[in-house]
């Protein structure tokens, strides 16, 4: 039995331990919101917050997270979310939108350890997160608007 | 896209004017909160015809035929409603239509279906109609209601107004009324002068769905009760399944099944991860006797062993053998190998199966030809084919790997559904490796070009020999092979295009700009080098080739101008200019790079310049033309599927066919050019020119042409 918390809630699950945390979020938590893109870590789509850390739900197995704190998309908060969230709709990023929840989850924890970050720590913080759409102009766009917006 | 061959019928405009179609906007299980678009109003929606529903709380809901994967047809086929319709656009919603071929036919294809970058170009004045149509039934109704003539009512986002007796009301309060009006046949559209939201940049209906994790992909529909179920497939193109043994499969946690079907072994589980849990503990022995066996490198050999046969004739003007020989004349010759490629849409493809009590069925997925879906269907299902309902989902991209013809995807997911029978909802997935490994590739070719060219910069001969499977089946000249080539935009008086059908156990299929993927690399790439055999500048000597007024030149000159053309780069960098036509929109790019410290390109900026006619929404093409550059840049630089000794597919899943990513996406620029043309699409022209660009500024920059993709494959080895 493994014992966590998700989007501030206590869950527990009692499956098969080398489940990885992807499928239990969306299988058996049926959030949907983190997506499966590759299941080897390659792509991003399935990042999630693991104890503040972006981390790609795909490939942890749930055995690893007794005992941690895992946010979603659906429960990010606080005024990193939220400028993120604002700057994202504010270029209309989404193309697709299927990678997106992944691309939030990793722009947060960034302006989160980052509140100003360069075209290099941008990069840094990013290159692990694929857009076939090709986004990725605008998601650089959207997070300095996001690090300008929360300056004042 | 020769697409618009399958039935070129032009079907009545508004064929479901005045219809009400009975459908319920989502199922049960989705509600409007959960999908995060805003999905029509609470309250029972009343249809003004097969494309309008306007709410008792004044929202007007679109009904797109087109599936909304990113390209942006739910903003865009609304804007054309709301148009009309001087609705407001924040009370404008959009969801996928249902099935029908009639109804909701692309009326450049004759039946439902979205590609060859027709969405905007097919529904411009139909969509206008349905707005101009429900505009006038609501006109109608408040004339009846307020006892006023009509003509002297006023509409203006959103308010239906009467200046003499000071009446104004929503839309909503007359849905019901106007519903029961008879729908004007031919009503009055404007004058585009007078647009006041086409040509704007209007917020995405799609985007807080998208940036809130609440928008639902066909992969989050998850019913009480669901089964999910994986196939594995074979390595090898052409392999079936010899014998298998499932006993350790069975074991695994979680396993319901394992059947055996046409296109491998399924394995149906309690949730995904035993489901893939079981797919490993599979041991399978496949029969390859009818298998492709050859490498990527046999394959070019018996590629380019057909330059030297007579091929099918596409173009053939002048005499390009006589003119060859001519004295005096510069003479380029070359051979440009291009590889498979895999569409890899970020969402894999994936259908849910649901049974209703009548035991009708309804199918989830992300159909660009949904009415092929319901077809192949509802035969493998041995039901009527108004007893399987295809549900049009938001899919996490295409690129061209959705439109199939005969849905092989949705024949594999219907035969996994049919075989284990029961009423448990089921929903099939395939995984990354099932996606990069599944086939429906970009087709590999080989180019062979000659051309002549004279100190004038006047290009006397030009020949294309292009080798490759025909993406349209067909044993005669197939017009995706040669597009781009065949209609070549340079005036050369001697010119000459064919092509070689080959046959392969490898299913092709269109990729993101079909034949221009191939073509306009290699006359790209091709005029810029006989270009420079004369000392010519590549824009100036372009522009030479072409009609001054054309819209090739208009294209050319703006992205020149945008780049600042004339002036030296930094140092360090080069840069290189492509111009291609494709779907009628044109699209000309500047791309200034480096030698990464990596050895490959590194490019840092493009300068794009899109003639697509009338703009219905600039930001949205403008993200095309991004995504566009991003997508074409990805492939060029990386990707390639490739078979190995003995015919194994090589890759499998990102680590190893590259996607490009943050930090080697260009810094973009893109301006749209002017125009009163009929609108043009924009999905799929934005890939084309980047390739040659980044290869003719690497040749400015190296010395070196690219003659085989993917670059990288070239400087590595």
């Amino acid at each position: 039995m493994v014992t966590f918390t998700l989007n501030g809630a206590q869950r527990t699950f009692d499956g098969d331990p080398d489940t990885p945390l992807l499928w239990v979020i969306r299988d058996f938590e049926k959030l949907t919101g983190t997506k499966y893109g590759c299941g080897v870590a390659q792509c991003g789509a399935c990042t999630v917050h693991l104890d503040g850390m972006p981390r790609r739900s795909c490939i942890t197995p749930i055995a690893m997270i007794d005992g941690s704190d895992v946010v979603t998309i659906e429960g990010i908060s606080g005024k990193e979310a939220e400028a993120v969230q604002a700057a994202w709709k504010g270029l209309d990023v989404p193309q697709c939108g299927y990678c997106q929840s992944g691309q939030i989850m990793s722009a947060v924890a960034l302006l989160q350890i980052l509140p100003k970050p360069t075209d290099d720590e941008i990069d840094g913080a990013m290159a692990g997160n694929l857009c076939r759409c090709a986004t990725y102009h605008r998601i650089r766009a959207a997070i300095h608007n996001a690090a300008k917006s929360m300056e004042g | 896209m020769t697409i618009h061959d399958i039935t070129p019928t032009r079907r009545a405009f508004l064929a479901g004017a005045g219809l009400v179609i009975g459908v319920a906007i989502a199922p049960r299980f989705l509600s409007a909160a959960s999908t995060g678009i805003p999905a029509g109003g609470s309250g029972e929606l009343k249809a003004m015809n097969a494309f309008v529903k306007i709410g008792p709380d004044d929202t007007v809901t679109v009904l797109s035929k087109h599936i909304e994967f990113g390209q942006g047809p739910f903003t865009g086929l609304a804007t054309l409603v709301a148009e009309e319709l001087d609705a407001d656009w924040s009370q404008m919603r959009a969801v996928h239509s249902p099935t029908d071929n009639k109804v909701y036919a692309n009326l450049s294809f004759g039946l439902q279906g979205t590609g060859g970058s027709s969405s905007i170009a097919n529904a411009y004045e139909q969509m206008r109609k349905a707005g101009a149509t429900a505009r006038a039934m609501l006109v109608a109704a408040a004339a009846e209601e307020w006892n006023v003539p009509a003509a002297e009512i006023t509409v203006e986002k959103g308010r239906i107004k009467h200046a003499g007796s000071g009446k104004e009301s929503g839309f909503g309060a007359f849905a019901d009324k106007a519903a029961r009006q008879v729908a004007p046949a031919d009503p009055k559209l404007k004058d585009p002068k007078d647009f006041v939201l086409i040509g704007t940049e209007l917020p995405k209906l799609d985007t807080q769905g998208k940036t809130d994790g609440t928008a639902v992909f066909t992969l989050d529909i998850m019913p009480e009760g669901l089964l999910t179920a994986v196939v594995a497939h074979p390595k090898h193109f052409g392999a079936i399944v010899k014998s298998f043994d499932d006993g350790n499969a069975r074991k695994v946690r979680g396993v319901v099944d394992i059947k055996l079907v046409p296109q491998g072994v399924a394995v149906y589980a309690d949730n995904t991860f035993s489901a893939l849990k079981g797919r490993d503990a599979l041991t399978i022995e496949w029969d390859l006797s009818k298998a492709e066996t050859r490498s990527s490198e046999e394959l070019t050999v018996e590629y380019v062993r057909h330059f030297d046969e007579p091929g099918l004739e596409a173009t053939n003007t002048g005499n390009v053998d006589e003119a060859l020989r001519q004295q005096g004349l510069q003479t380029v010759e070359a051979q440009i190998v291009f590889p498979f490629l895999a569409h890899a849409p970020m969402e894999p493809l994936d259908a849910v199966f649901i049974k209703a009590a009548d035991g009708s069925v309804d199918i989830y997925n992300g159909a660009q030809f949904p009415g092929f879906d319901q077809q192949v269907a509802a035969k493998i299902l041995a039901l009527d084919e108004e007893k399987v309902r295809v549900n049009t989902q938001l899919a996490g991209g295409s690129f061209g790997r959705k439109a199939q013809f005969g849905s092989p995807y949705m024949q594999e997911a219907a035969s996994v559904y049919a075989a284990i029978g029961g009423d448990r909802p089921l929903k099939h997935m395939w995984t990354r490796e099932d996606d990069i490994q599944g086939g429906f590739y970009r087709p590999m070719y080989a180019h062979k070009m000659r051309g002549a060219i004279d100190a004038t910069g006047q290009i006397v001969a030009w020949e294309q020999i292009i080798v490759g499977q025909s993406i349209m089946a067909k044993a005669d000249l197939d017009s995706t092979s040669v597009e781009g080539a065949s209609n070549l935009p340079y005036k050369i008086p001697n010119l000459k295009v064919t092509s070689h059908n080959i046959t392969l156990p490898i299913p092709p299929l269109w990729w993101r700009s079909v034949g221009h993927t191939h073509t306009g690399f290699a006359v790209e790439t091709f005029v810029d080098e006989l270009l420079s055999r004369v000392g010519r500048d590549p824009v100036e000597g372009r522009l030479a080739l072409i009609d001054a007024s054309s819209r090739h030149a208009g294209v050319l000159r703006k992205a020149a101008e945008m780049a600042d053309w004339g002036a030296a780069p930094p140092a360090g960098r080069a840069r290189g200019v492509a111009v291609v036509e494709s779907f009628g929109s044109f699209v000309a790019q500047v791309a200034e790079i480096s030698v990464g410290s990596d050895g490959a390109p590194r490019v840092h900026k493009v300068w794009c310049a899109v003639d697509c006619g009338v703009a219905v929404n600039p930001n949205i093409i403008k993200a095309q033309m991004e995504g566009g550059i991003g997508y074409g840049l990805g492939a060029v630089l990386f990707d390639a599927i490739t078979l190995g000794k003995g015919g194994k597919i090589t890759q499998s899943n990102f680590h190893d066919y590259r996607s490009i990513r943050m930090n080697e996406m260009p810094d973009v620029a893109v301006e749209i050019i002017k125009s009163a043309e009929k609108p043009t699409g924009v999905g799929e022209p934005g890939v084309p020119p980047i390739g040659p660009a980044v290869a003719n500024a690497w040749r400015k920059l190296t010395g070196a042409p690219v003659r085989q993709l993917p670059i990288v494959s070239v400087i590595s080895s």
